[in-house]
C-alpha cells in the first residue's frame, strides 16, 4: 500500500517564511485533491487504491487534525515528529461506478454538496452527519461511442451553484445539477485532450479551457461555436488553467513545458480598462481610456524544470500564487508590482 | 575687221627695236583678243586682260601688258654671260619664227569666216531696208481702219440705247409674270410635292412682294401665297410628323420649316422629339435582343449593332441639330446635350446589362473587342457633343468592365488554384495499388506548380488584351496606369498570391485538428510550394507582370519582399502544422498504448511491443516522405554508430536514487534526483517549436512530439516491475532506430531516459531489467 503525503504549506506573506506540515494520507497515492469551501479542516481526495492487481482510483472526504488546520498556528518545527495522519470522514460511495477522476466542492455552499466525476458517471453526493456519510443524492451519465471518460470538472460558482463543467476528451459539457441534465456541449473544444476547466469568477458565462494542442480557450457559454479568445502560449500541453479570484483579467496557465504563464486578458475581463479609476482622477482616467484594452502575457515563470502539472491563487491574497511540477517543486510567485498597481489605481 | 587687226599688229612692230617684233607677237595676239571682244561688246577687255598676267607690271615679262623691251634688254645684258645671250637671242629668234607662223595658220584658217561673215551682214542689210517699206504701209492702212470704227460706233451709238433700255424692261416684265404667277407655280409644287423649289420660290418672292404690298394687286399676290405657304407648311408639318422617312428626309423638312420662317425652338422640339422616338425604336431592338428568353447574340453583334443602330442614329440626330440649329446658340446646344444625355444613359445601361451577361464567359479577346468597337463608335458621338460627356462614360463601362474582369480573373485564378489541391487530394487518397506508388509528391508538386503557373501566365495574357496598342481605349489613363499597377499587379497577381498563401493557411486552422480533414502530405506539398514560391516564383511572376503592362503609375505597389516574407512564412506555419499533425497521430498511437494497457498485471516483456515497431515504421515513412521535398538539413555531428550506445545511462548509479521510494520523507534521495533532473534539463526542450526547411528538422519536431506524449503518459500510470521493464525494453528499442532520424540525437536519449526514470518512478518495485537482456530482446525485433 503506496502511503501518500499531503503537504500544508504555511506562508507567511510579511516575514517571507515557509511553514510545511506533512500528514499521512494512507490510503493510497493521491490524484486530484479539493479542499471544502467552507470548513478549512476538510477536504476530498481521489487516490488510487491497488488491488488484485488493478488500479482503481476512489474518492474519499477527509479532516485534517485541528492543530494543523491552515492558519491554526503552530509550528511543530521537528521534522521528525510524528506525521500525523488524516481522519476519514467517508468514501464518497463503492467504486462501482468506476474510477473517479475528479470531486469538486459545491462552491457558494455550505460543504454538504459534492460532485465526483468517475468514468462517464456524473455523481453528486450529499454529506450527512457532518460529513461522515454521503449519499447520492443524483447522478447522470454520459453515453456515446467508443469508452468515454471524464478527465475533470468544475462547479460554477454562479447561478445559484447550479451549473458544473465536465470535460471528456476533447468535449466541454455543462450540467444543470438540479435536473442532472446537460445544458451545452462545447464538442471538440480543444484539438486533443481537454486538461482542466475554469469559471471567471465574476462574469456568469465565461469558462476557460485548456488542453494538449497547447491552447487555453476562453468561452462564452451562451455561444458554443467559437471560442471567445485564444491563447497560445505554451510550447506543450497545458495542465491547469486559473481565473484570479478577485481580478479576472488575470489568468494563470501551467503546462508540461514546464512554464507557468501569467496572462493579461483585459478585453474579455469584467474590469473593463480604467472601470476602477477614481472618478476625481479624471485627466488619468482619459489619459487611459485612449488606450485601447490590450490582451498580453504578464510574465512567464521558468522556475520549474519540469513539467508543471497544478497552477493555483491564494484565496487569501489576490496577487500570490502557486504552481507545483512533477519534480515536486513548488514555486510561489507574486503578481508584478506594477501591474498589481496598475490594475488597483 | 579681223583683217584689218592683223594688218596693224606687223604695221607696230617694225617701228621697234630688231627683238621686238618677236617679243611683240603674243602681246599682238592678246590685244586682237581684246578688239574682238570690245567689238562684241565684251567691255572687260582691260579688266580681264590685267589680272591675267602673273605680274601685270613688270616690265621685263615678255608676256605682260607693261614690256618695257629696254628694261628687258638692259637686264639680259646686264645679267647674264655671253653664252646665255646667244642663247636667249636664238630662242628668241626661233619663238618669233613660231609665232609668224601660227599667226599665218590663223588668218588662213578664219579667213574663210570673215568672208561669209561679210556676206551675211550685207544681206541682213538689204532685207531691212524691205522691212521698212512695208511698215510704212501698215501705219496707213491702220489709220485708215481707225476711222471707219469710229464712224460706226457713232452711227449705232443711239440704238444700242434703245436695246438696253428693252432689255431692262423685259427683265422687270419677267418678274412680274413671276410674281403673278407664283401662286399657281407654289400650288403646283406643293400638288407635286416639290416642297424645296416651292419654299425657293417663296424665298425669292417673299422680300418684293413685303416691298411692294401696298399696291394692291401686289397684295393680292401676296396674300394668296401667305395661304398657299401656309399650306405649305401645314404639308411639311403633316409630312415632318409622320416621320416615316429617315433622318435626312427629316432635316430637309425642318430646314424649309426654317426657310419658312417657322418658329425654330418649336420646330427644334419637334425634331428633337422624333429624333428620340427613333433612336427608342432601336434600343427597344436592342432591348429585346438581350431578353431572357432566345438565346443572345454574341456580345461583338451586340455592341456593333448598338453601334450601328443607336450611335449611328445619336450622330445623325445630332449632326442634323447642330447644322439645322446653329443659330440657337448655348441654349439649343444644351438641349441637344441634356437629349443625347438621357439616350446614351439607356443605351449604357442596355450595353452594361449585357456585358453582364458576358461575365461568366472566358472568352477575353471578343469581349475586349466587343467593348474596343463600342467605344470607338461613341468616339464620334463624344467629339460632337462634348458636353453630353458620352465618351467619358463609354470609358467608364470599359473600365468597369475590366475591373470586373480582373476580379474574374482572380476568381478563375482561385478556383484553379483549389481545384489542382482537389486533384492533389484525390491523388494522394486513391488506393495505392499494391507494389506500385502512385505520382509522386515531387510529380505532384511539379505539376501543381507548373499548371498554378499556366494559369497565371494565361490570365495575364488574356488580361493583357486591355492595353493593347491597337485597342481604342488602351491609352486612356486608366488602362496605361492604375489598370496596370493596382488592377493586374496589385488585385490580380499579388491578391492570388495572397489568397494562395491563406487557402494554404486554412489548412493550419482546418477544425479537424485531430488529423483526419487535411492529408498530412499535402500540407508537405503546400509548404514546399510556398517555399518555392519564396525562392523564386514570385520574383518570376512579378518581373513578368512589371515587363508585359509597363508600370507607368506611381502609386505604392506591394515589393516583392514583403510577399516573398509572407510566402515563407506561409510555409513554415504549413511546415509546423505539418510536424504537428505527424506528431500528433503518432503521439496517440504511443498514448492509446499506453493508456489501454494493463502495466500492472504485465508479463515479463518478451518483445518489443508492436505498437513501437510501428512507430519507427511510420517515422520511416514520414522520413521518406519529407525526403521527397525537402533536403536533408544538418545533424549535429556524432559518432557514427550511436545505435550501439549501451544502456549504462539507465545502469549508473543515479539510477539508485531514481527508483528509490520517494515517500520517505528523507531528504537526501530528493536531492540528488532534483540534481539529476536539473543536469538532464540544463537544456530545455521547446518540443512544439517552429521547424526550420529541411528533412531532419521536421524529423526532429515530430519525434520530439512523440516522445513528450509518451513520457506524459508514462508519468499517468502505475507501472509493475514487468511493465517498468517492458518500458524499458521499448525506450531501448526506439532509441536504437530513431535517433537517426534527428538532428541531435542525444535530445532521444534524454527524452527516452525521462520515459525510463519516469516510469521507475511510477513503479512500486522497481526492478531493471539487465542492460544486455535488453538489447538481446531488442535486437531479436
Amino acid at each position: 500500500m503506496v502511503i501518500a503525503h499531503i503537504h500544508v504549506i504555511d506562508f507567511d506573506d510579511e516575514n517571507n517564511i515557509i511553514n510545511k506540515n506533512v500528514l499521512l494520507h494512507q490510503a493510497g497515492e493521491i490524484w486530484h485533491i479539493s479542499a471544502s469551501p467552507a470548513d478549512k479542516g476538510v477536504l476530498a481526495t481521489c487516490y488510487n487504491k491497488t488491488a488484485d492487481g488493478k488500479v482503481v482510483t476512489c474518492a474519499a472526504v477527509w479532516r485534517m487534525p485541528a492543530e494543523l488546520e491552515p492558519g491554526g498556528h503552530e509550528s511543530p518545527e521537528d521534522a521528525a515528529s510524528p506525521a500525523h495522519a488524516l481522519e476519514l470522514l467517508c468514501h464518497l460511495g463503492p467504486a462501482a461506478h468506476g474510477s473517479t477522476a475528479c470531486v469538486a466542492w459545491e462552491p457558494a455552499g455550505d460543504g454538504k454538496r459534492v460532485i465526483s466525476l468517475a468514468d462517464n458517471h456524473i455523481l453528486l453526493w450529499d454529506l450527512q452527519e457532518s460529513s461522515s456519510q454521503a449519499v447520492l443524492a443524483s447522478s447522470a451519465s454520459l453515453e456515446g461511442k467508443g469508452q468515454l471518460k471524464f478527465t475533470t470538472g468544475r462547479w460554477s460558482p454562479h447561478h445559484n451553484c447550479t451549473q458544473v463543467a465536465t470535460a471528456n476528451d476533447t468535449a466541454v459539457r455543462g450540467w444543470d445539477t438540479r435536473t442532472m441534465s446537460q445544458i451545452y456541449c462545447i464538442e471538440s473544444a480543444h484539438g486533443q485532450l481537454v486538461r482542466d476547466l475554469d469559471f471567471n469568477p465574476n462574469k456568469q458565462y465565461y469558462l476557460a479551457s485548456c488542453g494538449d494542442d497547447c491552447r487555453v480557450k476562453f468561452w462564452d457559454t451562451r455561444n458554443v461555436t467559437e471560442p471567445v479568445k485564444t491563447l497560445e502560449e505554451h510550447s506543450h500541453w497545458v495542465w491547469g488553467v486559473r481565473y484570479n479570484h478577485s481580478h479576472d483579467q488575470l489568468v494563470l496557465t501551467g503546462s508540461s513545458d514546464s512554464r507557468v504563464i501569467l496572462s493579461n486578458m483585459v478585453s474579455i475581463s469584467s474590469e473593463p480598462f480604467g472601470h476602477l479609476v477614481d472618478d476625481d482622477d479624471l485627466s488619468e482616467q482619459e489619459e487611459r481610456s485612449q488606450e485601447p484594452p490590450q490582451d498580453s502575457v504578464i510574465a512567464t515563470y521558468e522556475e520549474h524544470e519540469d513539467s508543471v502539472y497544478a497552477v493555483d491563487w491564494s484565496s487569501a491574497d489576490p496577487w500570490l500564487f502557486a504552481s507545483l511540477s512533477y519534480d515536486g517543486r513548488l514555486v510561489i510567485n507574486r503578481v508584478p508590482r506594477a501591474l498589481k498597481y496598475h490594475i488597483l489605481l | 575687221m579681223a583683217a584689218a587687226a592683223a594688218g596693224r599688229g606687223p604695221g607696230c612692230g617694225p617701228g621697234d627695236s630688231p627683238e621686238g617684233p618677236e617679243a611683240e607677237a603674243p602681246e599682238r595676239r592678246r590685244k586682237a583678243h581684246g578688239m574682238l571682244k570690245l567689238y562684241y561688246g565684251l567691255s572687260e577687255v582691260e579688266a580681264a586682260g590685267r589680272p591675267a598676267g602673273p605680274d601685270p607690271l613688270d616690265p621685263t615679262d615678255l608676256n605682260g601688258a607693261h614690256f618695257d623691251p629696254e628694261v628687258y634688254l638692259d637686264k639680259l645684258r646686264r645679267e647674264c654671260p655671253l653664252a646665255q645671250l646667244m642663247d636667249s637671242e636664238t630662242d628668241m629668234v626661233r619663238q618669233i619664227r613660231a609665232l609668224d607662223s601660227d599667226m599665218q595658220t590663223l588668218v588662213y584658217e578664219n579667213y574663210n569666216k570673215f568672208i561669209s561673215a561679210t556676206d551675211t551682214i550685207r544681206k541682213m542689210k538689204n532685207d531691212f531696208r524691205k522691212m521698212e517699206d512695208e511698215m510704212d504701209r501698215l501705219a496707213t492702212n491702220m489709220a485708215v481702219i481707225t476711222d471707219f470704227s469710229a464712224r460706226i460706233s457713232a452711227t449705232l451709238q443711239d440704238r444700242h440705247e434703245r436695246i438696253t433700255k428693252l432689255a431692262g424692261v423685259h427683265a422687270l416684265l419677267r418678274k412680274l409674270q413671276f410674281l403673278f404667277e407664283l401662286p399657281s407655280r407654289l400650288t403646283k409644287c406643293v400638288e407635286l410635292g416639290a416642297y424645296g423649289q416651292a419654299v425657293r420660290y417663296q424665298g425669292r418672292a417673299r422680300a418684293v412682294l413685303q416691298q411692294y404690298q401696298h399696291l394692291p394687286s401686289f397684295r393680292a399676290i401676296q396674300d394668296d401665297c401667305q395661304v398657299i405657304t401656309a399650306r405649305l407648311a401645314q404639308q411639311l408639318r403633316q409630312r415632318f410628323r409622320e416621320g416615316g422617312s429617315g433622318a435626312p428626309e427629316q432635316a430637309e423638312c425642318v430646314e424649309l420649316l426654317l426657310a419658312l420662317g417657322e418658329p425654330a425652338e418649336e420646330l427644334c422640339e419637334e425634331f428633337l422629339a422624333h429624333g428620340r422616338a427613333r433612336l427608342e425604336e432601336e434600343l427597344r431592338s436592342l432591348e429585346a435582343e438581350l431578353g431572357p428568353s432566345p438565346p443572345a447574340p454574341d456580345v461583338l453583334e451586340f455592341t456593333d449593332r448598338g453601334g450601328s443602330g443607336f450611335v449611328g442614329g445619336l450622330c445623325q440626330v445630332a449632326a442634323a441639330y447642330q447644322e439645322l440649329f446653329a443659330a440657337q446658340g448655348p441654349a439649343g446646344a444644351e438641349k441637344l446635350a441634356a437629349f443625347a444625355r438621357e439616350l446614351g444613359s439607356r443605351y449604357f445601361a442596355l450595353v452594361e446589362r449585357r456585358l453582364a451577361q458576358e461575365q461568366g464567359g472566358s472568352d477575353n479577346s471578343l469581349l475586349v473587342r466587343a467593348l474596343d468597337r463600342f467605344h470607338r463608335r461613341l468616339r464620334a458621338p463624344g467629339a460632337l457633343l462634348a458636353a453630353a460627356g458620352l465618351a467619358e462614360a463609354a470609358t467608364e463601362i470599359v473600365e468597369r468592365v475590366a475591373r470586373e474582369r480582373l476580379g474574374q480573373h482572380l476568381q478563375g485564378l482561385q478556383s484553379a488554384f483549389l481545384g489542382c489541391l482537389t486533384d492533389v487530394r484525390q491523388a494522394l487518397a486513391a488506393p495505392r495499388v499494391a507494389g506500385k506508388e502512385g505520382p509522386g509528391l515531387a510529380e505532384l508538386l511539379a505539376n501543381v506548380a507548373s499548371s498554378t503557373l499556366g494559369h497565371i501566365k494565361a490570365s495575364l495574357a488574356s488580361v493583357h488584351l486591355f492595353t493593347a496598342k491597337e485597342v481604342s481605349f488602351s491609352n486612356k489613363p486608366y488602362f496605361r496606369g492604375e489598370f496596370c499597377s493596382q488592377g493586374v499587379r496589385e488585385s490580380l497577381i499579388v491578391g492570388f498570391i495572397r489568397s494562395m498563401c491563406q487557402t494554404a493557411q486554412n489548412f493550419c486552422e482546418s477544425p479537424g485538428e485531430k488529423g483526419g480533414a487535411t492529408p498530412p502530405a499535402l500540407l508537405l506539398l503546400l509548404s514546399r510550394l510556398c517555399l518555392d514560391y519564396e525562392t523564386a516564383t514570385i520574383s518570376y511572376i512579378l518581373t513578368l507582370t512589371d515587363e508585359q503592362f509597363l508600370v507607368q503609375d506611381q502609386s505604392p505597389v506591394t515589393p516583392v519582399s514583403t510577399l516573398c516574407a509572407e510566402a515563407r512564412e506561409t510555409a513554415r506555419r504549413l511546415l509546423t502544422h505539418y510536424v504537428k499533425l505527424q506528431g500528433l497521430v503518432i503521439s496517440q498511437m504511443l498514448r492509446k498504448s499506453v493508456e489501454t494497457r494493463d502495466w500492472l498485471g504485465t508479463l515479463e516483456p518478451r518483445n518489443v511491443r508492436a505498437v513501437m515497431k510501428r512507430v519507427v515504421e511510420d517515422t520511416t515513412a514520414i522520413d521518406v516522405q519529407v525526403g521527397l521535398l525537402y533536403e536533408e538539413g544538418v545533424r549535429k555531428a556524432q559518432s557514427s554508430d550511436s545505435s550501439k550506445r549501451t544502456f549504462s545511462v539507465y545502469s549508473s548509479s543515479r539510477q539508485q536514487g531514481r527508483y528509490a521510494p520517494s515517500y520517505t520523507p528523507s531528504a537526501p534521495m530528493d536531492t540528488n534526483l532534483l540534481s539529476n533532473i536539473q543536469k538532464l534539463f540544463s537544456e530545455r526542450i521547446d518540443v512544439f517549436s517552429p521547424v526550420e526547411f529541411n528533412k531532419v528538422s521536421v524529423l526532429t519536431g515530430i519525434i520530439k512530439i512523440s516522445l513528450k506524449t509518451l513520457l506524459e503518459c508514462v508519468r499517468l500510470r502505475t507501472f509493475g516491475r514487468f511493465g517498468l521493464q517492458q518500458v524499458q525494453v521499448d525506450c531501448h528499442f526506439l532509441q536504437l532506430y530513431l535517433w537517426r532520424f534527428v538532428a541531435d540525437e542525444e535530445l532521444v536519449h534524454l527524452l527516452l531516459d525521462e520515459v525510463v526514470a519516469s516510469a521507475a518512478l511510477r513503479c512500486p518495485d522497481p526492478v531493471p531489467m539487465e542492460p544486455s537482456v535488453v538489447e538481446v530482446i531488442c535486437e531479436r525485433g
